[in-house]
């Protein structure tokens, strides 16, 4: 594979990943994002409904998580993961952990990382990690890695310096078996630096990880809170210096728009797409805008003036959602709420997923109250949509040299 | 709904129904019905979409099953939305964007409505009429009784609904309360039995004449994991599954069996993703449909018998394996099995 800049704007790196795949004949533009899967399925969607959305990424995440317990079943098909979800054209990214469910700490070694999936905790060894990869045939893969820090308040340098040894210790172990392994070769392995919140460790992990041959790197543990992140920018600066140009960087558990251009501006290339997935199953639809080209006036007449709405009837709240621990955020609309009720209109005017092109907000208001499975379809079919044209408005921007209006346009949204 | 029945009204009644193909030895018949959304092949199933939606799948899923009828719920959709919001949003075709025809069970969304027989009670099967709210009652022993249903043949409503049928009554007496509707009412106007919806009652119905047909079951099954198939139903979430790699049919066209293998919808399955109740979904409703159409194609081809005789052999592994009460009502319709 081979990546080309085409031009690198405030720090935001615009270009193409070429002849990726198995077939070699793949490209994903960047900075882009990945489709987020659970259990190799897009959440809610069948090929189908998947279809219907414009702009989906060429490469979807899938999580060892959801996927580690088929292993014997997969072993026995034999023909990889890919296929067996039934997305065979699809390049495949694999996580270790689900970026929406949280990890509890405790249970990494220097031997083993545990996975948590639906059927509770799995152990991989260096050794059972690399035979799952070898069953699931990813394209990329995340080597196996500590990140427990993230999941700890203040871990203490001793843990933190911990982290990265074992990383190392793991991405070391895991090149090995792949070079034992002509399967396994056919996959790419995704350096992860770690690192928590010591810039030294940081920089250690970083120089350490781009000595090895991996395809590609991971920035593990800047999940967090918007404080938390804002705190962590200038490590992630930092970090990415320190790596080649030529190599991906993807970043884990960031998905608010504001956040995806901060790291963006700080070299990084791809993200995941849960954040979508967080707004829907919290019966949210994204309304935020990301035409820099209209003017303001024009941006609230598309979104129908609800975001003053919201600023006005004060409409933040705490929701406890499965795995979803999130706040309700700036850019989007709580659809359950009955000012929908006979609201008419699409979800967000001019858009062109099936949903707006078909449904009104009237109706998700209706499935939603009714507790009706299509609500979830319609809104995941909406957010994805809206989401995957947010980056291809970055990339638009970076070409045309826009980023700065797009920027105030998004931050001017950000709560 | 109140109202008198004038003489005019009483000759009015749209002929909905045109036959186009009878069985010479059962009572079944293929036909077409001319609705105002389009034309509905007969015999038809039509999916149970109870509050403005079908279960997860989008109309533009169901459309392309080739669903041209399905049920609405007015008494559900009375209470949430309401119907002043569904007549804001352009009626309930509006409301859940539906293109093609919607049955409802009452007649305050101005669709096509039919006549609905109210329940059945000890002495037999009660029917009510909208025109005049008068009540006749059918029971088998009484020949006034029948001489009531008889009128009420005679009146010019646009079909027949039999209802009250799926309740906790036996199938021996289930089956003689259809033939003995079916009997009385007459061949040119469609037979609507609500709530019938297994595969088998739906055969056995059909040769009993009976033209429509709609029922939770597919579809609620399907929300339980569990698929049909011409040999009853896969319980896709057994352990059996697990390393299936086959499609849960391999003769039926829907999407789920064109793209996804048994073991990978029993991975989805044991996961917290929806999507595995709407493969199942989808492939249940074609299941339905596609048993519907091959139905209907062999009255058409005049080998209506052998069909059933092929059916209940794949079901029960023999046609004589097939229940008693299947068997009692295919005869009393000159249909025997083995």
């Amino acid at each position: 594979m081979k990546l080309s800049l085409t031009k690198v704007v405030n720090g935001c790196r615009l270009g193409k990943i070429k002849n990726l795949g198995k077939t070699r004949d793949h490209t994903m533009d960047i900075p882009g994002c990945l489709l987020y899967t659970k259990t190799g399925s897009a959440p809610h969607l069948t090929h189908h409904t998947l279809r219907n959305i414009h702009g989906v990424p060429a490469m979807a995440q899938l999580t060892l998580s959801s996927l580690a317990e088929q292993h014997e079943v997969l072993t026995e098909y034999k023909e990889g993961v890919g296929k067996f979800i039934g997305m065979p054209e699809s390049l495949l990214y694999c996580s270790l952990h689900d970026p929406v469910s949280p990890c509890p700490a405790g249970y990494v070694t220097n031997k083993s990382v545990s996975v948590w999936s639906v059927a509770g905790r799995m152990e991989m060894t260096v050794s059972k990690f690399m035979a799952i990869q070898q069953a699931l045939q990813p394209d990329w893969f995340q080597c196996l890695s500590d990140g427990e820090v993230s999941c700890k308040e203040a871990a203490s340098i001793k843990r933190v310096r911990k982290s990265v040894d074992r990383s190392l210790l793991f991405l070391d172990n895991c090149l090995r078996l792949q070079e034992e392994s002509e399967v396994l070769q056919k996959s790419v392995i995704i350096g992860v630096i770690e690192g928590g919140d010591v810039m030294e460790e940081r920089l250690r992990s970083a120089r350490e990880t781009a000595k090895r041959p991996v395809g590609g790197f991971l920035l593990d543990g800047f999940q967090g809170n918007p404080t938390t992140l804002e705190t962590r920018l200038c490590l992630l600066s930092s970090v990415t210096a320190e790596l080649p140009e030529d190599k991906p960087r993807l970043i884990s558990g960031i998905g608010r728009p504001d956040e995806v251009l901060k790291c963006i501006e700080r070299g990084v290339d791809l993200f995941e797409s849960f954040f979508p997935y967080q707004v829907t199953e919290r019966g949210g639809a994204l309304t935020f805008s990301f035409d820099y080209q209209l003017n303001p006036e024009e941006i609230l007449l598309q979104q129908n003036g609800t975001q003053e709405e919201i600023k006005c009837v004060d409409q933040i709240k705490k929701m406890e959602i499965t795995g979803c621990n999130q706040e309700i955020t700036s850019f989007e609309i709580n659809l359950k709420e009955k000012m929908y009720r006979e609201d008419f209109n699409p979800l967000v005017r001019g858009c062109s997923c099936y949903c707006c092109k078909n449904h009104t907000r009237a109706y998700i208001h209706h499935l939603l109250v009714t507790n009706e499975l299509l609500a979830g379809v319609l809104l995941m079919m909406h957010n994805f949509e809206h989401y995957f044209g947010f980056f291809h408005s970055i990339r638009e921007a970076l070409k045309n040299d826009k980023l700065a209006q797009l920027k105030e346009l998004i931050h001017r949204q950000a709560s | 709904m109140a109202g008198v029945a004038t003489q005019a009204s009483l000759e009015s009644a749209p002929r909905i129904m045109r036959l186009v193909a009878e069985c010479s030895r059962s009572r079944a018949r293929a036909g077409e019905l001319r609705l105002p959304h389009g034309t509905v092949a007969t015999p038809v199933f039509m999916p149970v979409g109870t509050q403005a939606t079908m279960k997860g799948i989008t109309t533009e899923q169901l459309d392309a099953l080739g669903c041209r009828i399905c049920l609405g719920n007015t008494y559900h959709l009375g209470l949430r939305p309401g119907p002043e919001l569904i007549q804001k949003a352009n009626g309930l075709h509006g409301f859940m964007n539906w293109p093609h025809n919607l049955l409802t069970d009452s007649g305050g969304f101005q669709m096509v409505s039919l006549v609905s027989l109210s329940e059945v009670t000890e002495e037999g099967v009660r029917f009510r009429s909208p025109y005049d709210g008068s009540e006749t009652l059918l029971s088998p022993e009484k020949s006034v009784q029948i001489q009531n249903a008889l009128e009420m043949t005679k009146r010019d409503v646009p079909g027949f609904a039999i209802g009250g049928l799926s309740g906790g009554e036996s199938k021996s007496q289930f089956w003689r309360m259809v033939a003995l509707s079916t009997s009385r009412l007459p061949k040119d106007k469609p037979r609507y039995l609500m709530g019938v919806g297994y595969a088998t009652d739906l055969v056995v119905c059909v040769a009993l004449g009976c033209d429509m047909f709609d029922c939770v079951f597919p579809t609620r099954t399907a929300r339980f994991g569990s698929a049909l198939v011409p040999t009853g139903n896969l319980q896709l979430r057994r352990k059996v599954f697990e390393k299936d790699f086959g499609p849960i049919n391999p003769e039926c066209t829907c999407p789920t069996c064109q793209k996804h293998s048994r073991a990978f919808l029993h991975a989805l399955l044991h996961s917290d993703n929806t999507a595995a109740l709407h493969h199942l979904t989808v492939h249940n409703i074609a299941y339905q449909l596609q048993l519907m159409s091959a139905v209907r194609t062999s009255i058409v081809e005049k080998r209506f018998p052998d069909f059933v005789r092929d059916f209940m052999g794949t079901m029960y592994g023999d046609p004589t394996l097939c229940p008693t009460w299947a068997t009692d009502a295919l005869a009393s319709v000159g249909i025997t099995l083995g």
